[in-house]
Protein backbone atom coordinates (compact mmCIF):
# COMPACT_ATOMS: atom_id res chain seq x y z
CA UNK A 1 0.00 0.00 0.00
CA UNK A 2 1.68 3.53 -0.88
CA UNK A 3 2.32 5.91 1.91
CA UNK A 4 -0.39 8.23 0.78
CA UNK A 5 -3.17 5.27 0.94
CA UNK A 6 -2.00 4.47 4.37
CA UNK A 7 -2.54 7.85 5.63
CA UNK A 8 -6.23 8.09 4.11
CA UNK A 9 -7.23 4.50 5.51
CA UNK A 10 -5.79 5.67 8.94
CA UNK A 11 -7.34 9.23 8.43
CA UNK A 12 -10.69 7.79 7.61
CA UNK A 13 -10.68 5.82 10.73
CA UNK A 14 -8.99 7.76 13.38
CA UNK A 15 -8.78 11.48 12.66
CA UNK A 16 -12.01 11.95 14.94
CA UNK A 17 -10.09 9.73 18.10
CA UNK A 18 -7.26 11.09 17.28
CA UNK A 19 -8.44 15.03 17.42
CA UNK A 20 -10.60 14.38 21.07
CA UNK A 21 -7.39 13.13 22.18
CA UNK A 22 -5.54 16.33 21.75
CA UNK A 23 -8.50 18.76 22.15
CA UNK A 24 -10.75 17.29 25.41
CA UNK A 25 -8.11 18.64 27.62
CA UNK A 26 -7.10 22.19 26.40
CA UNK A 27 -10.98 22.57 25.06
CA UNK A 28 -8.83 24.05 22.15
CA UNK A 29 -9.84 22.46 18.64
CA UNK A 30 -8.90 24.92 16.24
CA UNK A 31 -5.11 24.42 17.75
CA UNK A 32 -5.95 20.44 17.74
CA UNK A 33 -6.76 20.33 14.27
CA UNK A 34 -3.50 22.08 13.32
CA UNK A 35 -0.83 20.12 15.44
CA UNK A 36 -2.96 17.29 13.58
CA UNK A 37 -3.01 18.10 10.25
CA UNK A 38 0.80 19.50 10.88
CA UNK A 39 1.42 15.79 11.85
CA UNK A 40 -0.01 14.67 8.97
CA UNK A 41 2.13 16.23 6.94
CA UNK A 42 4.98 14.77 8.53
CA UNK A 43 3.22 11.52 7.50
CA UNK A 44 3.82 12.12 4.20
CA UNK A 45 7.22 13.29 4.23
CA UNK A 46 8.52 10.65 7.08
CA UNK A 47 6.51 7.82 6.10
CA UNK A 48 7.95 5.69 3.28
CA UNK A 49 6.76 2.10 1.41
CA UNK A 50 8.84 0.03 3.62
CA UNK A 51 8.33 1.85 6.82
CA UNK A 52 4.85 2.74 7.55
CA UNK A 53 5.09 2.86 11.66
CA UNK A 54 3.45 -0.56 13.08
CA UNK A 55 1.36 1.83 15.56
CA UNK A 56 0.18 4.40 13.04
CA UNK A 57 -1.87 6.12 15.15
CA UNK A 58 -0.28 6.52 18.45
CA UNK A 59 3.14 7.91 16.11
CA UNK A 60 0.66 10.37 14.65
CA UNK A 61 -0.92 11.32 18.42
CA UNK A 62 2.98 11.76 19.41
CA UNK A 63 3.70 14.15 16.85
CA UNK A 64 0.82 15.88 16.76
CA UNK A 65 1.01 16.00 20.74
CA UNK A 66 4.85 17.74 20.49
CA UNK A 67 3.36 20.06 17.84
CA UNK A 68 0.68 21.14 20.35
CA UNK A 69 3.12 21.88 22.76
CA UNK A 70 5.27 23.83 20.72
CA UNK A 71 2.93 25.78 19.76
CA UNK A 72 1.24 26.60 23.26
CA UNK A 73 5.43 27.28 24.40
CA UNK A 74 5.64 29.93 21.41
CA UNK A 75 2.40 31.28 21.85
CA UNK A 76 1.80 32.19 25.82
CA UNK A 77 5.36 32.14 26.43
CA UNK A 78 5.08 34.73 29.47
CA UNK A 79 2.26 33.06 30.95
CA UNK A 80 2.30 31.04 33.92
CA UNK A 81 -0.80 28.82 32.68
CA UNK A 82 1.39 27.82 29.69
CA UNK A 83 3.33 25.26 31.70
CA UNK A 84 0.26 23.58 33.06
CA UNK A 85 -1.07 23.24 29.45
CA UNK A 86 1.92 22.07 28.34
CA UNK A 87 1.67 19.32 31.20
CA UNK A 88 -1.54 18.87 30.55
CA UNK A 89 -1.10 18.24 26.59
CA UNK A 90 2.05 15.87 26.77
CA UNK A 91 0.40 13.48 29.64
CA UNK A 92 -0.99 9.99 28.38
CA UNK A 93 1.19 6.72 27.55
CA UNK A 94 1.68 7.28 23.72
CA UNK A 95 3.29 3.64 23.63
CA UNK A 96 -0.44 2.64 24.55
CA UNK A 97 -2.05 0.22 22.07
CA UNK A 98 -5.72 0.96 21.91
CA UNK A 99 -6.07 4.56 22.46
CA UNK A 100 -9.03 5.56 24.69
CA UNK A 101 -11.96 6.75 22.65
CA UNK A 102 -12.72 10.34 24.13
CA UNK A 103 -14.48 11.15 21.18
CA UNK A 104 -18.01 10.98 23.19
CA UNK A 105 -16.56 13.59 25.44
CA UNK A 106 -15.91 16.00 22.01
CA UNK A 107 -19.40 14.92 20.70
CA UNK A 108 -20.95 16.35 23.95
CA UNK A 109 -19.22 19.59 23.84
CA UNK A 110 -20.51 19.71 20.09
CA UNK A 111 -23.80 19.57 21.03
CA UNK A 112 -24.24 21.19 24.18
CA UNK A 113 -27.25 23.63 24.41
CA UNK A 114 -25.41 26.30 24.51
CA UNK A 115 -23.84 25.85 20.82
CA UNK A 116 -25.44 27.34 18.58
CA UNK A 117 -28.38 24.88 16.68
CA UNK A 118 -27.18 25.31 13.13
CA UNK A 119 -23.71 24.94 14.14
CA UNK A 120 -23.80 21.47 16.48
CA UNK A 121 -24.01 19.50 13.77
CA UNK A 122 -21.16 20.63 11.29
CA UNK A 123 -19.46 20.71 14.39
CA UNK A 124 -19.61 17.25 14.51
CA UNK A 125 -19.55 16.44 10.78
CA UNK A 126 -15.94 18.37 10.96
CA UNK A 127 -14.04 17.41 14.64
CA UNK A 128 -16.21 13.90 15.16
CA UNK A 129 -16.63 12.58 11.69
CA UNK A 130 -13.35 14.37 10.12
CA UNK A 131 -15.20 15.55 7.22
CA UNK A 132 -13.67 19.10 5.26
CA UNK A 133 -15.52 21.84 5.71
CA UNK A 134 -16.33 22.20 1.86
CA UNK A 135 -17.99 18.93 1.85
CA UNK A 136 -20.06 19.86 4.66
CA UNK A 137 -20.94 24.00 3.16
CA UNK A 138 -22.17 21.76 0.27
CA UNK A 139 -24.38 19.58 2.14
CA UNK A 140 -26.10 22.11 3.88
CA UNK A 141 -26.22 24.56 1.13
CA UNK A 142 -24.31 27.02 2.71
CA UNK A 143 -21.82 29.63 1.53
CA UNK A 144 -18.54 27.97 2.09
CA UNK A 145 -17.33 31.08 3.66
CA UNK A 146 -20.19 31.69 6.26
CA UNK A 147 -19.98 27.69 7.26
CA UNK A 148 -16.04 28.33 7.91
CA UNK A 149 -17.14 31.50 9.98
CA UNK A 150 -19.87 29.69 12.09
CA UNK A 151 -16.99 26.81 12.67
CA UNK A 152 -14.11 29.27 13.90
CA UNK A 153 -17.02 30.93 16.33
CA UNK A 154 -18.33 27.53 17.63
CA UNK A 155 -14.39 26.42 18.44
CA UNK A 156 -13.57 29.52 20.06
CA UNK A 157 -16.97 29.39 22.41
CA UNK A 158 -15.80 25.97 22.44
CA UNK A 159 -12.33 27.43 24.09
CA UNK A 160 -13.36 29.92 26.01
CA UNK A 161 -16.67 29.58 27.85
CA UNK A 162 -16.17 26.58 29.73
CA UNK A 163 -18.51 24.35 27.92
CA UNK A 164 -16.72 20.49 29.68
CA UNK A 165 -15.60 17.91 27.67
CA UNK A 166 -16.92 15.07 29.31
CA UNK A 167 -19.85 12.49 29.17
CA UNK A 168 -22.77 14.58 31.05
CA UNK A 169 -23.80 13.70 34.67
CA UNK A 170 -26.47 10.82 35.36
CA UNK A 171 -29.10 12.91 35.83
CA UNK A 172 -28.31 15.07 32.64
CA UNK A 173 -27.34 12.14 30.22
CA UNK A 174 -30.98 11.96 28.67
CA UNK A 175 -31.32 15.20 27.79
CA UNK A 176 -27.74 15.77 26.88
CA UNK A 177 -27.82 12.50 24.58
CA UNK A 178 -31.01 14.08 23.28
CA UNK A 179 -28.83 16.93 21.48
CA UNK A 180 -25.86 14.46 20.75
CA UNK A 181 -28.89 11.63 18.96
CA UNK A 182 -30.34 15.01 17.44
CA UNK A 183 -27.07 16.05 15.45
CA UNK A 184 -26.21 12.25 14.53
CA UNK A 185 -29.85 11.87 12.65
CA UNK A 186 -29.40 15.27 11.28
CA UNK A 187 -26.14 14.23 9.49
CA UNK A 188 -27.77 11.42 8.38
CA UNK A 189 -30.67 12.90 6.51
CA UNK A 190 -28.17 14.71 4.64
CA UNK A 191 -27.56 12.59 2.69
CA UNK A 192 -31.26 11.40 2.09
CA UNK A 193 -31.22 12.17 -1.61
CA UNK A 194 -27.88 12.24 -2.34
CA UNK A 195 -28.35 12.73 -6.09
CA UNK A 196 -29.10 16.70 -5.33
CA UNK A 197 -26.15 17.99 -4.65
CA UNK A 198 -24.02 20.01 -8.05
CA UNK A 199 -20.40 19.27 -6.02
CA UNK A 200 -19.30 16.73 -3.43
CA UNK A 201 -19.11 13.41 -5.21
CA UNK A 202 -21.69 10.75 -4.64
CA UNK A 203 -19.18 8.43 -2.38
CA UNK A 204 -18.86 11.27 -0.31
CA UNK A 205 -22.26 11.90 0.35
CA UNK A 206 -23.12 8.79 1.05
CA UNK A 207 -20.11 8.77 3.36
CA UNK A 208 -22.22 10.95 5.47
CA UNK A 209 -25.38 7.97 6.10
CA UNK A 210 -22.51 5.44 6.55
CA UNK A 211 -20.68 7.75 9.12
CA UNK A 212 -23.69 8.41 10.79
CA UNK A 213 -24.73 4.84 11.47
CA UNK A 214 -20.95 3.89 12.59
CA UNK A 215 -21.45 6.83 15.10
CA UNK A 216 -25.80 5.23 15.97
CA UNK A 217 -24.42 1.93 16.33
CA UNK A 218 -21.41 3.17 18.84
CA UNK A 219 -23.58 5.64 20.91
CA UNK A 220 -25.91 2.58 21.38
CA UNK A 221 -23.63 0.68 22.60
CA UNK A 222 -21.86 3.12 25.02
CA UNK A 223 -25.05 4.26 26.54
CA UNK A 224 -27.11 0.50 26.72
CA UNK A 225 -29.28 1.89 29.29
CA UNK A 226 -30.64 4.76 26.94
CA UNK A 227 -33.64 3.75 25.24
CA UNK A 228 -33.75 7.15 22.55
CA UNK A 229 -29.91 5.48 21.22
CA UNK A 230 -31.36 2.52 20.41
CA UNK A 231 -34.65 4.20 19.13
CA UNK A 232 -32.48 6.57 17.02
CA UNK A 233 -29.73 3.30 15.67
CA UNK A 234 -33.12 1.40 14.57
CA UNK A 235 -34.71 4.23 13.26
CA UNK A 236 -31.29 5.15 11.20
CA UNK A 237 -30.70 1.66 10.32
CA UNK A 238 -34.33 0.81 8.93
CA UNK A 239 -34.04 4.24 6.45
CA UNK A 240 -30.71 2.49 5.49
CA UNK A 241 -31.66 -0.51 4.56
CA UNK A 242 -33.39 0.67 1.97
CA UNK A 243 -30.62 3.27 -0.01
CA UNK A 244 -30.08 0.83 -2.92
CA UNK A 245 -34.56 -0.02 -3.70
CA UNK A 246 -35.06 4.22 -3.99
CA UNK A 247 -33.65 4.62 -7.39
CA UNK A 248 -33.96 2.47 -10.32
CA UNK A 249 -31.37 2.20 -12.53
CA UNK A 250 -32.31 5.16 -14.60
CA UNK A 251 -32.26 7.24 -11.29
CA UNK A 252 -35.44 7.23 -11.34
CA UNK A 253 -37.98 7.68 -8.14
CA UNK A 254 -39.63 4.71 -6.71
CA UNK A 255 -41.80 5.23 -3.63
CA UNK A 256 -41.75 2.83 -1.12
CA UNK A 257 -44.79 1.03 -2.09
CA UNK A 258 -43.14 -0.03 -5.13
CA UNK A 259 -39.99 -0.88 -3.77
CA UNK A 260 -38.69 -4.38 -4.21
CA UNK A 261 -37.67 -5.93 -0.80
CA UNK A 262 -35.05 -7.67 -2.57
CA UNK A 263 -33.25 -4.42 -3.31
CA UNK A 264 -33.23 -3.76 0.64
CA UNK A 265 -30.09 -4.66 3.13
CA UNK A 266 -31.96 -7.62 4.83
CA UNK A 267 -28.93 -7.99 7.47
CA UNK A 268 -29.53 -4.51 8.34
CA UNK A 269 -33.34 -4.24 8.46
CA UNK A 270 -33.02 -7.50 10.93
CA UNK A 271 -30.45 -5.13 12.86
CA UNK A 272 -33.15 -2.77 13.06
CA UNK A 273 -35.83 -4.65 14.51
CA UNK A 274 -32.92 -6.30 16.77
CA UNK A 275 -32.27 -2.26 18.09
CA UNK A 276 -36.46 -2.07 18.18
CA UNK A 277 -36.69 -5.16 20.74
CA UNK A 278 -34.34 -3.33 22.79
CA UNK A 279 -36.39 -0.41 22.90
CA UNK A 280 -39.52 -2.07 24.30
CA UNK A 281 -37.16 -2.83 27.43
CA UNK A 282 -38.22 0.78 28.48
CA UNK A 283 -41.35 1.55 30.04
CA UNK A 284 -41.92 5.27 28.37
CA UNK A 285 -42.55 5.35 24.86
CA UNK A 286 -39.82 8.01 23.31
CA UNK A 287 -39.82 9.85 19.69
CA UNK A 288 -37.21 7.92 17.66
CA UNK A 289 -38.56 4.16 18.92
CA UNK A 290 -41.90 5.35 17.98
CA UNK A 291 -40.54 6.47 14.62
CA UNK A 292 -38.63 3.25 13.96
CA UNK A 293 -41.96 1.40 14.87
CA UNK A 294 -43.77 2.93 12.52
CA UNK A 295 -40.95 2.07 10.17
CA UNK A 296 -41.02 -1.65 11.12
CA UNK A 297 -44.82 -1.73 10.72
CA UNK A 298 -44.64 -0.66 7.15
CA UNK A 299 -41.69 -3.17 6.43
CA UNK A 300 -43.78 -6.18 7.90
CA UNK A 301 -46.85 -5.03 5.53
CA UNK A 302 -44.56 -4.59 2.37
CA UNK A 303 -43.39 -8.12 3.29
CA UNK A 304 -46.52 -9.50 4.15
CA UNK A 305 -48.10 -7.88 1.30
CA UNK A 306 -50.74 -6.33 3.84
CA UNK A 307 -50.53 -3.24 6.31
CA UNK A 308 -51.78 -2.72 9.63
CA UNK A 309 -52.61 0.96 8.87
CA UNK A 310 -54.64 0.48 12.41
CA UNK A 311 -51.44 0.16 14.33
CA UNK A 312 -49.26 2.74 12.27
CA UNK A 313 -52.18 5.32 13.24
CA UNK A 314 -52.18 4.40 16.88
CA UNK A 315 -47.99 4.79 16.94
CA UNK A 316 -48.77 8.34 15.56
CA UNK A 317 -51.23 9.02 17.96
CA UNK A 318 -48.86 8.07 20.89
CA UNK A 319 -45.79 9.78 18.12
CA UNK A 320 -47.87 13.04 18.30
CA UNK A 321 -48.52 13.12 21.75
CA UNK A 322 -44.89 13.39 22.63
CA UNK A 323 -43.07 15.19 20.11
CA UNK A 324 -45.53 16.95 17.78
CA UNK A 325 -44.87 17.51 13.97
CA UNK A 326 -46.53 18.83 10.93
CA UNK A 327 -44.13 16.01 9.23
CA UNK A 328 -45.46 13.34 11.43
CA UNK A 329 -49.29 14.61 11.49
CA UNK A 330 -48.98 14.36 7.64
CA UNK A 331 -47.78 11.29 7.45
CA UNK A 332 -50.50 9.92 9.99
CA UNK A 333 -52.96 11.23 7.45
CA UNK A 334 -51.85 9.55 4.90
CA UNK A 335 -52.57 6.80 6.81
CA UNK A 336 -56.06 7.29 7.91
CA UNK A 337 -56.71 7.70 4.24
CA UNK A 338 -55.51 4.53 3.61
CA UNK A 339 -57.72 2.72 6.74
CA UNK A 340 -60.61 5.07 6.70
CA UNK A 341 -60.54 6.28 2.59
CA UNK A 342 -59.79 8.81 1.06
CA UNK A 343 -62.58 11.56 2.72
CA UNK A 344 -61.15 10.98 6.05
CA UNK A 345 -57.99 10.84 4.95
CA UNK A 346 -58.30 14.72 3.61
CA UNK A 347 -59.87 15.78 6.99
CA UNK A 348 -56.80 14.49 8.84
CA UNK A 349 -54.60 15.93 6.56
CA UNK A 350 -56.54 19.26 7.25
CA UNK A 351 -56.17 18.89 10.53
CA UNK A 352 -52.77 18.03 10.15
CA UNK A 353 -51.76 21.28 8.59
CA UNK A 354 -53.69 23.45 10.57
CA UNK A 355 -51.47 24.96 12.68
CA UNK A 356 -49.34 26.35 9.85
CA UNK A 357 -49.61 30.07 8.09
CA UNK A 358 -51.22 30.60 4.50
CA UNK A 359 -47.57 30.70 3.20
CA UNK A 360 -46.24 28.11 5.10
CA UNK A 361 -48.93 25.72 4.04
CA UNK A 362 -48.29 26.76 0.15
CA UNK A 363 -44.43 25.29 0.78
CA UNK A 364 -45.43 22.75 2.77
CA UNK A 365 -44.11 19.61 -0.33
CA UNK A 366 -45.17 16.73 1.67
CA UNK A 367 -48.74 17.59 2.10
CA UNK A 368 -49.45 18.59 -1.39
CA UNK A 369 -48.02 15.35 -2.37
CA UNK A 370 -49.97 13.18 -0.02
CA UNK A 371 -53.31 15.92 -1.03
CA UNK A 372 -52.50 14.96 -4.80
CA UNK A 373 -52.98 11.06 -3.80
CA UNK A 374 -56.08 11.47 -1.76
CA UNK A 375 -57.30 13.74 -4.34
CA UNK A 376 -56.92 11.65 -7.53
CA UNK A 377 -58.21 8.03 -5.05
CA UNK A 378 -61.02 10.36 -4.85
CA UNK A 379 -61.13 10.81 -8.85
CA UNK A 380 -61.08 14.17 -8.59
CA UNK A 381 -58.58 14.37 -11.45
CA UNK A 382 -58.15 17.85 -11.64
CA UNK A 383 -57.69 19.29 -8.28
CA UNK A 384 -55.22 15.99 -7.86
CA UNK A 385 -53.34 16.73 -11.09
CA UNK A 386 -52.90 20.62 -9.54
CA UNK A 387 -51.90 19.25 -6.32
CA UNK A 388 -49.13 17.01 -7.59
CA UNK A 389 -47.50 19.56 -10.00
CA UNK A 390 -47.50 21.46 -6.62
CA UNK A 391 -45.71 19.01 -4.96
CA UNK A 392 -43.44 18.64 -8.00
CA UNK A 393 -42.83 22.42 -8.08
CA UNK A 394 -41.61 22.22 -4.20
CA UNK A 395 -39.69 19.02 -5.02
CA UNK A 396 -35.85 19.72 -4.36
CA UNK A 397 -35.03 16.35 -5.55
CA UNK A 398 -34.94 16.02 -9.35
CA UNK A 399 -36.02 12.50 -9.45
CA UNK A 400 -39.01 13.06 -6.86
CA UNK A 401 -39.86 16.30 -9.39
CA UNK A 402 -40.12 14.05 -12.40
CA UNK A 403 -42.39 11.15 -10.51
CA UNK A 404 -44.74 13.75 -9.49
CA UNK A 405 -44.70 15.30 -12.87
CA UNK A 406 -45.34 12.20 -14.15
CA UNK A 407 -48.53 11.53 -11.99
CA UNK A 408 -50.25 14.85 -12.64
CA UNK A 409 -49.59 13.92 -16.51
CA UNK A 410 -51.09 10.27 -15.86
CA UNK A 411 -54.50 11.76 -14.62
CA UNK B 1 -13.43 30.17 36.15
CA UNK B 2 -15.34 33.45 36.36
CA UNK B 3 -18.50 34.43 34.79
CA UNK B 4 -20.55 37.20 34.69
CA UNK B 5 -24.78 36.79 35.39
CA UNK B 6 -25.89 39.87 33.37
CA UNK B 7 -29.14 40.03 34.48
CA UNK B 8 -31.82 41.94 32.09
CA UNK B 9 -35.25 43.01 33.89
CA UNK B 10 -38.47 43.42 31.71
CA UNK B 11 -39.57 46.75 32.79
CA UNK B 12 -42.67 45.70 34.73
CA UNK B 13 -40.14 43.93 37.20
CA UNK B 14 -37.95 46.60 37.34
CA UNK B 15 -41.47 48.58 38.57
CA UNK B 16 -42.12 46.33 41.45
CA UNK B 17 -38.80 47.72 42.91
CA UNK B 18 -40.75 50.18 44.64
CA UNK B 19 -44.37 49.71 45.62
CA UNK B 20 -46.89 46.90 46.14
CA UNK B 21 -44.75 43.09 45.93
CA UNK B 22 -41.25 45.11 46.71
CA UNK B 23 -40.30 43.34 49.63
CA UNK B 24 -41.36 40.40 47.58
CA UNK B 25 -38.76 41.38 44.89
CA UNK B 26 -35.83 42.00 47.42
CA UNK B 27 -37.10 38.73 49.41
CA UNK B 28 -36.01 37.20 46.35
CA UNK B 29 -33.05 38.85 45.50
CA UNK B 30 -31.53 38.67 48.56
CA UNK B 31 -32.22 34.99 48.87
CA UNK B 32 -30.53 34.32 46.16
CA UNK B 33 -27.32 36.56 46.61
CA UNK B 34 -27.06 35.15 49.73
CA UNK B 35 -27.24 31.30 48.33
CA UNK B 36 -24.31 32.44 46.13
CA UNK B 37 -22.35 33.26 49.00
CA UNK B 38 -23.12 30.34 51.10
CA UNK B 39 -22.34 27.96 48.11
CA UNK B 40 -18.93 29.91 48.75
CA UNK B 41 -18.87 30.96 44.62
CA UNK B 42 -20.13 34.47 44.48
CA UNK B 43 -17.16 36.89 43.99
CA UNK B 44 -19.05 40.17 43.91
CA UNK B 45 -21.67 41.91 41.78
CA UNK B 46 -24.29 44.94 42.21
CA UNK B 47 -27.88 45.73 41.59
CA UNK B 48 -27.82 49.33 39.19
CA UNK B 49 -30.40 51.46 40.16
CA UNK B 50 -33.26 51.64 37.09
CA UNK B 51 -32.71 52.54 33.45
CA UNK B 52 -34.31 55.93 33.87
CA UNK B 53 -31.06 57.22 36.16
CA UNK B 54 -28.37 56.29 33.46
CA UNK B 55 -26.56 58.58 30.90
CA UNK B 56 -24.67 56.83 28.12
CA UNK B 57 -21.76 58.45 26.39
CA UNK B 58 -20.41 58.00 22.88
CA UNK B 59 -17.02 59.37 22.82
CA UNK B 60 -16.24 58.75 19.01
CA UNK B 61 -18.96 61.18 17.86
CA UNK B 62 -17.51 64.27 17.23
CA UNK B 63 -20.06 66.21 19.85
CA UNK B 64 -18.84 63.69 22.45
CA UNK B 65 -22.75 62.73 22.47
CA UNK B 66 -24.07 62.35 26.31
CA UNK B 67 -27.65 61.07 26.02
CA UNK B 68 -30.15 60.71 28.88
CA UNK B 69 -30.94 57.35 29.28
CA UNK B 70 -29.83 53.82 29.14
CA UNK B 71 -27.43 52.15 26.40
CA UNK B 72 -30.61 50.32 24.33
CA UNK B 73 -34.29 51.20 23.98
CA UNK B 74 -35.50 47.90 24.52
CA UNK B 75 -37.98 46.26 26.78
CA UNK B 76 -35.77 44.20 29.35
CA UNK B 77 -32.32 46.15 30.65
CA UNK B 78 -29.94 45.75 32.67
CA UNK B 79 -30.63 45.45 36.03
CA UNK B 80 -27.37 44.51 38.00
CA UNK B 81 -24.41 42.16 37.62
CA UNK B 82 -23.17 38.88 39.70
CA UNK B 83 -19.74 37.25 39.20
CA UNK B 84 -19.57 33.65 40.43
CA UNK B 85 -16.47 31.48 40.14
CA UNK B 86 -17.37 28.27 39.11
CA UNK B 87 -15.48 25.13 37.38
CA UNK B 88 -17.40 25.32 33.96
CA UNK B 89 -19.95 26.13 32.23
CA UNK B 90 -22.77 23.84 33.00
CA UNK B 91 -22.62 24.89 36.69
CA UNK B 92 -22.66 28.58 35.85
CA UNK B 93 -26.27 27.84 33.78
CA UNK B 94 -27.21 25.59 36.84
CA UNK B 95 -26.88 29.36 39.10
CA UNK B 96 -28.65 31.41 36.35
CA UNK B 97 -31.59 29.14 35.94
CA UNK B 98 -32.07 29.85 39.95
CA UNK B 99 -31.86 33.71 38.96
CA UNK B 100 -35.45 35.21 40.28
CA UNK B 101 -35.26 37.05 37.15
CA UNK B 102 -38.88 36.93 36.12
CA UNK B 103 -39.81 37.07 32.90
CA UNK B 104 -36.60 38.61 31.87
CA UNK B 105 -32.99 36.67 31.34
CA UNK B 106 -29.99 36.33 32.29
CA UNK B 107 -26.60 36.29 30.06
CA UNK B 108 -23.91 34.18 31.55
CA UNK B 109 -20.43 35.45 29.95
CA UNK B 110 -16.89 34.35 30.82
CA UNK B 111 -14.65 36.93 32.20
CA UNK B 112 -11.71 37.86 30.58
CA UNK B 113 -8.84 37.03 32.69
CA UNK B 114 -5.33 38.33 31.47
CA UNK B 115 -3.24 36.05 33.52
CA UNK B 116 -4.34 32.90 31.59
CA UNK B 117 -5.22 34.78 28.37
CA UNK B 118 -7.60 32.97 26.08
CA UNK B 119 -7.55 29.68 26.84
CA UNK B 120 -8.68 28.42 30.34
CA UNK B 121 -6.32 25.88 32.55
CA UNK B 122 -8.11 23.15 33.53
CA UNK B 123 -7.00 20.32 36.86
CA UNK B 124 -5.26 17.67 34.93
CA UNK B 125 -6.95 15.74 37.73
CA UNK B 126 -10.22 16.97 36.93
CA UNK B 127 -10.32 16.03 33.84
CA UNK B 128 -12.51 13.47 32.01
CA UNK B 129 -14.58 10.68 32.91
CA UNK B 130 -14.55 9.32 29.47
Amino acid sequence: MSTRSAIDVVARRAYGKLLASLAVRTRDIASAEDALSEAFLAALTQWSEDSVPNNPEAWLLTVARNNAVDAVRRRDARHQASEELVRMVAVADCDQQDLPDERFALLFACAHPAMDEVVRTPLILQCVLGFDADTISNAFIVNPKTMSQRLVRAKRKLRDSGVQFTLPEPEQLSERLGFVLESIYAAFSLNWDASKSSSGTRSERSDFAEESVALARLTARKFPGQAEAHGLLALILFLHSRRDARRDHAARFIPFSEQLPAAWDMDMVEEAEASLRRTADFQEPSRYSLEAAIQSAHVAGRLKGETDWRRIIGLYDVLLAIAGSVGAAVSRAAAVGELNGPQAGLEALDAATESLSETQRARYQPAWAVRAHLLSELQQRDEARDAYLRAAALSNDPSVKAWLEEKAHAL
Amino acid sequence: MQYALLLYESLEDLASREGEGSSAYWDAWFAFSQSLVDAGVSRGGNCLQVPETSTTVRPSLSDGRVQDGPYADSKEQLGGLMIIDVPDLDTALDWAAKVPIGSGAVEVRPIFNPEVGACPVKDAESNAKV
